[in-house]
């Protein structure tokens, strides 16, 4: 019984850093329709600048942090803005192929400028600092983790439920010729939600930061947080939310129960499961248009 | 310096080889209702993706009380005071009826993030704010009858009704040039009848001049102060109802040549 709760104790613990990177997939196909590969990689750059902040700069702590953010949403703005933008009649899948594209550039600057070797990011909470309530386990990055996951959802929550921008946002999702029509600047709220989602993922890669520091240390959450953005339908935000922390839950059940070498895999079996049984997601609501 | 209220001069625009607008030119006085009538195909809606900037015409002019927008950006041209409506509803089908007409006022809203934080109790400046969109998007509610629709989501509302809803957001930009494309399409005879009385209304009361697109020959001779018409991209005619009523070339358009 311990056990079970330990396992999903870290799976909600893990979810929560999937949960991000879902959400900042959503929050940019929501507006473009496009699936954004970078993603990650976005995140990465923005926690090594963190780190050269820290390490190079001796920068203090939280405005090394203010900067990375502020650096995170100058690039998501700058990426849509310079390249994204410029592509001519875009169709769906060379946009995907332009994402890769910016991926693979990044993750070469990365690799080329800090070396592809393990780092250690000066992270005033440590990966092993833990606290044992009962017996369960959960280390406080864990629960740090959870709580910024959890603080930024409501803060997404509720500017894109009340705020005029937020409502914008929603207008272009739904309908972009409409949406200018009304006089809302399209292309400023594209740019915007590239940021927001550039935003979204520094914090995810921040936070994974103190435990893996290397090139690669996003491709993991990536993957898994596409995946819970899937199976939440791609077009939902709490969707990706509750997916992720299914996701999660399960694979750590899956790790503990069946096979601990199979762990990573149990996602992407139960993306095949879901598109196989219910292919708009698991929470999708569709805008159909009516002619 | 006096210069037209709406002026288009020489527009013209193709696709591959179509040329769906050829040297279309006209001017519209302030307050008028002008009419533009032709076959289907004739490019009546092309001029107003042209006018609301969705399409950039190959030459000519469009000037707006003097300036040139044949350049702009359609939301820029919204914000200059021109809305419209679509042949086939462009409505927010996941909103209700009160946020598709609130996102008309959104050129009209300054409220930002920041400020809207500070939104704590009526009298801040945001709540305020608010209030007065919301008292202008009810009196259109009020004006167009949708108040039994209000909350009801648009994407499962019946076409007329999605239709006037469409009107509804184009007042709420408080426009002073007003384009309707086919605002009666798919209505019965009551409906339209009702349209023609909004529409009158809001040349009179409103002040609003309105750009209008129609198959509805009665109704277009009817409330129309001019009418152009035009057939394959080029225009025929231009001057009132009765004018063009009687033009031998028009009648061509729509009936046929005489045996």
């Amino acid at each position: 019984m311990i056990d079970f709760i330990q396992m999903i104790v870290s799976g909600i613990a893990v979810g929560s850093s999937y949960a991000l990177m879902g959400l900042a997939m959503v929050i940019i196909y929501k507006t473009s329709q496009v699936p954004n590969f970078a993603q990650g990689e976005m995140a990465l750059i923005s926690s090594f600048f963190a780190m050269m902040l820290l390490t190079t700069f001796n920068t203090p702590i939280l405005l090394a942090f203010f900067l990375a953010f502020v650096f995170a949403i100058l690039l998501g703005c700058f990426l849509e803005f310079a390249i994204l933008r410029r592509a001519k009649d875009p169709n769906i899948l060379g946009m995907i192929v332009i994402t890769i594209g910016i991926e693979m550039v990044i993750l070469g600057l990365v690799s080329w400028k800090f070396g592809a070797d393990q780092k250690i990011m000066p992270f005033p909470i440590g990966p092993y600092d833990s606290f044992i309530i009962g017996n369960i386990f959960i280390t406080k990055l864990e629960v740090l983790t959870l709580v910024t996951a959890l603080l930024l959802m409501i803060i997404l929550f509720l500017f894109f439920k009340y705020s005029k921008l937020g409502l914008a946002v929603k207008a272009t999702q739904q309908n972009s010729v409409a949406a200018q029509i009304v006089g809302i600047r399209t292309n400023r709220i594209l740019m915007m939600t590239w940021g927001i989602s550039s935003l979204v993922g520094a914090v995810a890669g921040l936070l994974i930061s103190p435990t893996i520091m290397h090139p690669y240390m996003m491709w993991d959450p990536m993957l898994k947080g596409f995946a819970a953005a899937v199976m939440g339908g791609m077009t939902s935000l709490p969707g990706a939310v509750i997916a992720a922390y299914m996701l999660g839950i399960i694979e750590h059940l899956f790790g503990g129960y069946i096979s601990i070498e199979f762990k990573s895999v149990v996602a992407f079996v139960i993306i095949v499961l879901v598109l196989c049984i219910k292919p708009s997601g698991l929470f999708s609501r569709h805008y159909i248009k009516k002619v | 310096m006096d210069f037209p209220f709406f002026l288009i001069n020489n527009l013209s625009i193709s696709f591959g080889g179509i040329k769906a607008l050829q040297d279309i030119s006209f001017t519209m006085n302030k307050g008028e209702i002008f009419s533009v009538i032709g076959p289907n195909g004739a490019g009546k809606t092309t001029l107003f993706n042209c006018i609301s900037g969705l399409y950039k015409p190959n030459q000519g002019n469009i000037r707006f009380n003097g300036e040139s927008i044949e350049n702009k950006k359609p939301d820029a041209i919204a914000r200059m005071g021109i809305a419209r409506t679509f042949q086939n509803i462009e409505l927010f089908s996941h909103m209700n009826t009160m946020e598709n007409i609130m996102l008309g006022r959104h050129i009209h809203m300054k409220t930002g993030v920041f400020k809207g934080m500070l939104m704590w109790g009526r009298p801040s400046f945001a709540a305020q704010e608010e209030i007065q969109h919301r008292k202008k998007v009810e009196q259109i509610i009020d004006f167009l009858e949708l108040q039994n629709v209000r909350d009801k989501f648009v994407g499962a509302l019946p076409y007329g009704t999605q239709k006037l809803i469409e009107l509804g957001r184009a007042l709420a930009l408080e426009p002073s040039l007003l384009l309707l494309d086919e605002p009666c399409a798919g209505m019965n005879s009551e409906e339209k009848q009702d349209m023609i009385f909004w529409i009158k209304d809001i040349q009179t009361d409103l002040g609003i001049s309105i750009l209008l697109i129609e198959h509805d020959m009665k109704m277009v001779m009817d409330i129309s102060n001019r009418v152009l018409a035009i057939n394959f991209g080029e225009s025929i005619t231009l001057g009132t109802p009765e004018e063009v009523q009687q033009n031998k070339e028009v009648l061509k358009a729509y009936i046929g040549e005489e045996e």
